[in-house]
Order: C-alpha cells, then structure tokens, then sequence
C-alpha cells in the first residue's frame, strides 16, 4: 500500500511529518501546477469547484507514480467538500484508474468503521504511538505556520527583494528530503534564522492587508497565484487567519474531544451572517471585521468558482465595508483566471490602499485621481 | 386591520406554498404573493444581486423587490435543514442575511430558522418563531400548524399523482393536444425552483407534455422507494435534495419504461455539480437510457433549449422506431 493525499499549501509537512513518524510509505504528489490543473480539469465535472479538480490532477499524477491510496479527510456538509471522498471514487472508477480511497471522518456506521479505517491505514500500531504521532503532526504544522507568517511578515520589509521567497522556497523543496516530525522542525528551525538574518528595513510601515475567503484558495499558494508574495513584493504585508493547523486543530482534533473552540470569529461575524451556513462564510465575514477592527488597510477575499458559503459572504461583505469604512476586493479563481488580469487588479487595489494612507496624512484634501 | 406578509414566489414557494399559505392565514394574517417570474423581475434581481449567485437566487431577489413595497413583512426563513440529518444548499442557510445585505429599504423580515437537522419536531419551534409575529398564543399557532402541515400532505399527496403546482396554484391548466404518437415517460430531475418556475425553465413541461410525453418527477416517487436505494450509496448524501434525486435516478435506472431523463440544473449551482455528475454516471454506467442536461442561467435562449428538446425527443422515436434499420457507425 501506497498512499498519496492531496496538496493544499504546506498541509504536505503535516502529513508527511504524520506518516513519516508513524512509518507508514507513502508517495507526495508533485507541487500543484499548471499540468495538475489541467489533469484534474480534464475528468472532474464542469462545475466542480476548483479545489477538487486539482485534488483530481493530485491523485493522477502520484498514480502515475505508483501510488494506490488515497487518504482525505471529509465532513458531511453542507460543503460540497464532505462529498469530495466520494466523487473521487466514481471518477477514478470510470477513468479506469484502481486506487482506494481512505477517508478521515466519522463515518454513519460509527466508530467501528471508524477504527476500520485507521487500522487500514496503520496496521497493528500500539495506539500510543499513533496519538504521540499525531500530537507530532499537530505542532509541527503549527510551526510550520508559524514560519510562513514570519516569511510573510519579512518579505514586505525586505532590502533586496525576493530574498525571503527565494529562502522560502528552498524550504518547501527541502521538507521533502527531511525525515520524520523532527527533521521538519530542525528545518523549520533553520529556515526562521535565515528568515530572521535578512537585512530589512526597521522603519517602513508596510500596508496590511488581511486574506479571508475559502480556506483552500486562501492557504493554497498555486491556487492564488501565491498572492502573499506578490502583496510582499508590492511592499504590503498579508495576513491570514485561517490555517493548516488552525484547520487540525480547531476543526479537527478539539472538534473530534468536545474541547470549548476559538469562536470569537462568530460573535464578530453575528450582526451580520447569524448562522454557521457550512464552509468558512463565518470565517470570512468575521475575520473581516476583526481585520477592520485591528485596523488593517484593506481586505482580499478569494474563492474559488461556484463557492456556495463564499458567495454568501461576498453579498454580505458590502455592508462590513460600508460600517467599517474597509476596502474589500473579492477574487474568484477558476481554471480560466489569467495571471496579468490579476495582478492589474492587486496593483490597483494596493494603490488604492496607498492613496487612502496619504489621505489620512494630509486630509481629504487629495484628488485620488491627482496623484 | 390585519398584517399582510409577503412570500416571494421563488425558491421553497414551490415546495412549502401551501404550509406557509394555511399557516399564515389561520393567524390572522393577509398573505401576497409576489407575482409570476418575468423578464423584468429576473432583471431586477440579476442587477441587484452579486454576479457570482446562481439563477434562482438572483430571481428570488426579483421577487423580494416586487413585494416589498406592498406589504408589511416579508417572509425569508433561515433554511438550514429541511430532514433529519441533511442539509440544503448555505445559500438558502445565508438567504434572509444575503437579502438584507444586498437590498435596502426593505420592510421587516421574518427570518425563522428552520433547522430540523437534529429532529424534525423543530418545525414546530419554528412555527412558534414565525407565528409570535401574529399572535402571542401558543395552542393558537400549534392549531395553526397541524392545519397548515396538513394542507402541505395533501398538496404532497397531489404532486405524487402527477400534479404540477402550476396546475394547483394557479387552477388553469392548459390541456396538451391528443397527438396521435405513443407517449414516452421522461424523466426530469431537477430543483423545484427550476423545474416547477415555467418562466425559468422556458416551459419545458410543457413543452415535454406538447411533445406526447408523460412526465415523472422526483415529487411523484414516495420516500420509500428513494430511501431503499440511497442506502446502497457508500457514503450518505448530505443534501435534502442530493438524496433525493440520486435515490430517484437509481430508482429510475431499474424501471424497464423509462425512455429519457433529462437533468435540468442553474448554471454554477453547487449541488447539482456534484448531485448531476453522480446521476449521470450512473446511468451512463449502468443502463443504455439516454440522459440530457440542460443548464439555465439569465443568458438561455428559448429557441436554444427547444431545439435540444426537440432533438432528445426526436431522437428517443427513432431509437423506438427505426433502430434496425440504422447502420451501426450511424
């Protein structure tokens, strides 16, 4: 048994730092790309969302290399991503490609089929071991979270731009080659000092603006044409609230134990979108006005194509805009989305951002128009 | 005088019209309904609404704009769920949130929660929700309930016959001609906002019965026979209407006088992405059916979607008439 398991931006440490530590072979796909996309877009229905069809193009590609498991996690709605177990059996079924899908969730026949699972996955593992692996697993996408929030933070201040991504990058290559759970957090380790080494500039105060939106667009640097690094490289700083281990351990784990959550995005989202209406619509609007209130500069909203709870959120995000005198820019990715038509629209919007600082500084007096 | 409430004709007025109708009325209330979908309230709702939204909630805000003027309160519940353990689209979840956020000037809105995820004994808390707006007493809103949810039996009861609410509703249906050809049974699958809004789905029921064609909806098999074949799914289908229609179409697959399905979905809905994939491997999998999907949005043109009709229905005569004297390669 081989196993493979989806991209979604660096949820590969995570998993591998799991599988490595539990012993268990397993294959990680290619980096999302072009060709990933267009595998993926080739056989997924039309209409799908985005992140299925490249999950698609994923498991193709590491079938090709010889994998024949596939391990997920799933949910049972109202997102469409609780099916997403499924329609990957039935695709892979009719394109003739024999891989067995594993999927982390509770299932309606309950625990037994549950332990099924996990035993399928781990053989005759004591459980010690698999809790201790998974605590592992836990901080090291933790830490590894933690890093890209300190690249993201480095990159808008730096001197001679394009040095964090080019250490960043170095990493993401490196962590394939790294073993086990602590080899990842000695390269994380390693990787935060040079991050830290870079020469920047102490005084410039960057624009910041926060990232709310799917969470797979969000946190998926292919998806967004990596768009932390491109606001970085325009001098403005991103933030992003929704991550890989906030997903673990917040959705996941303290889910899974009953264990009180992190909900202050709700009480913020309230007077706006009342309910959890599945996905991360609540997420989005109450990370909007908790960017607002921690006086971000601007706002970017990203959701793939036909995003159910995203477009509910986007109907509602005019009014935070409007209360909190917030710019919000929504952009919406699909296979189509061209590079140059983003970009213009990122430059534009950073501009704006820019031109409403000034304004602040020299009062309303400045035409935008006049420079 | 009494208050009038306003329910706009889209989305769940297919399903619930008449609950909502006898529930309201037995409080007392006055109850309009928005009228009829036309070219000009499918404009004003597609102008008002975010692009992004599918074509039933772009109607549907049609729909509120041309109550709104009219009358004291609009009703846009919360719908969460609508059966035990499943779910509907977020849309209609964020519905009462996205309205009030995209439209303005709007009267009260009662903006219920209809959750019976954990049991279905919460529509009645969210009878009492509705009902307090019209009357304080409790055992007066419960009556009013039974009452409603038997009217919504029966209409249940008359869409299993074979019924078309347009037929119920609105009491004058126009009678297909007598054609002399053999009727063929086609199947539609499809939301009861697309399939049920003649304006949204250009007739096509019609269209179908003018073509000598008895029509089966999902509306017309009982839960039973939908149940007993959604349990052979590997993973349960967490959408009301997911369920729904894959039970249908396997339901379908077995029936040996089934001549064609057709599959009619809102472009870019997020359900029917998944639910018509689904459906249409298994028929293509599995039997020899033919199975057309027809995608609407604001931009469908009438002539387009007769022709295809028209060529599927051409095309299912052949198949019963001509096909050995076809040549194998067509």
């Amino acid at each position: 048994m081989k196993i493979t398991f989806p991209h979604m931006g660096n949820t590969y440490i995570c998993a591998k730092a799991l599988l490595d530590d539990l012993g268990i072979e397993y294959l990680i796909p290619p980096f999302n790309s072009k060709k990933t996309l267009e595998i993926g877009t080739k056989y997924a229905p039309e209409f799908a969302c985005l992140p299925l069809k490249i999950n698609l193009g994923n498991f193709l590609q590491a079938y090709e290399m010889g994998a024949d498991t596939i391990l997920i996690t799933g949910g049972c709605g109202p997102c469409r991503f609780g099916y997403y177990g499924e329609m990957h059996r039935e695709i892979l079924r009719d394109i003739g490609c024999e891989m067995d899908v594993i999927t982390l969730e509770w299932p309606d026949k309950g625990a037994g089929e549950f332990l099924h699972r996990i035993r399928k996955l781990t053989g005759k593992l004591n459980p010690y071991r698999i809790l201790k692996a998974v605590r592992e697993a836990a901080t090291t996408a933790m830490q590894a979270d933690d890093l890209e929030r300190l690249a993201n933070r480095v990159r808008p201040r730096e001197l001679q731009r394009g040095t964090t991504d080019r250490i960043y990058k170095a990493f993401l290559n490196l962590v394939k080659k790294a073993d086990g759970s602590a080899g990842i957090k000695k390269l994380i380790r390693d990787t935060a000092g040079e991050l830290l080494s870079i020469e920047t500039d102490m005084d410039f105060r960057p624009l910041r603006v926060g990232i709310v939106g799917e969470i797979y667009s969000t946190i998926d640097p292919y998806t967004n044409l990596n768009i932390s690094s491109r606001l970085g490289s325009m001098g403005i700083e991103a933030d992003r609230r929704v991550t890989v281990s906030g997903w673990i351990i917040e959705h996941m784990i303290k889910k899974a134990l009953r264990l009180p959550r992190d909900l202050s995005y709700a009480d913020a989202a309230k007077p706006y979108l009342g309910a959890m209406i599945g996905g991360h619509a609540q997420e989005t609007v109450g990370h909007t006005v908790m960017y607002a209130r921690d006086g971000y500069d601007g706002v970017i909203q990203i959701y793939p194509l036909t995003c159910m709870p995203e477009i509910v959120a986007q109907s509602i995000l005019p009014s935070v805009e409007k209360d909190f005198d917030i710019p919000v820019l929504t952009l919406i990715m699909d296979e189509m989305t061209g590079e140059a038509g983003y970009q213009t629209r990122l430059e534009a919007f950073g501009d704006l951002l820019k031109k409403r600082r000034e304004r602040g500084v020299y009062g309303k007096t400045v035409a935008l128009s006049g420079g | 005088m009494s208050i009038t409430i306003g329910i706009p004709r889209s989305l769940y007025y297919y399903k619930f019209y008449p609950l909502w109708n006898t529930f309201f009325e037995e409080l007392g209330a006055k109850v309009v309904v928005s009228d009829h979908t036309s070219k000009y309230i499918l404009d004003q709702g597609v102008k008002s609404c975010v692009d992004e939204a599918c074509l039933p909630v772009k109607i549907f805000h049609g729909h509120v704009l041309n109550l709104k003027d009219r009358v004291d309160c609009l009703f846009i519940p919360r719908f969460t769920s609508i059966s035990k353990n499943e779910y509907i689209c977020p849309k209609f979840g964020g519905l009462p949130d996205v309205v009030r956020n995209t439209l303005s000037g709007l009267p009260a809105v009662i903006d219920t929660e209809v959750n019976l995820r954990k049991s279905g004994k919460n529509a009645l808390l969210a009878a009492y929700d509705a009902g307090k707006h019209f009357c304080a007493d409790k055992r007066h809103i419960r009556k009013a309930f039974d009452k409603a949810v038997m009217c919504y039996r029966q209409y249940k009861k008359q869409l299993m016959d074979g019924k078309l609410p347009g037929d119920i509703f609105d009491k004058k249906a126009p009678k297909s001609k007598a054609h002399g050809a053999k009727p063929l049974n086609i199947a539609v699958i499809g939301h009861e906002y697309n399939l049920y809004d003649r304006y949204v789905n250009m007739n096509l029921l019609q269209k179908l019965k003018s073509s000598v064609a008895n029509i089966i909806t999902v509306d017309m098999l009982s839960e039973e026979l939908i149940n007993e074949k959604t349990r052979q799914l590997p993973k349960r289908m967490f959408w009301n209407f997911g369920r729904r229609a894959v039970g249908a179409a396997l339901h379908l697959l077995e029936r040996k006088d089934i001549d064609g399905v057709i599959f009619i979905m809102s472009f870019g809905c997020g359900v029917d992405s998944f639910v018509c994939d689904l459906v249409e491997r298994r028929i293509r999998r599995e039997s020899m059916i033919p199975f057309l999907v027809l995608t609407i949005d604001e931009h469908s043109g009438e002539a387009g979607m007769d022709t295809r009709l028209e060529a599927f229905i051409d095309m299912i005569r052949w198949r019963c008439s001509c096909e050995n004297n076809l040549p194998a390669y067509g």
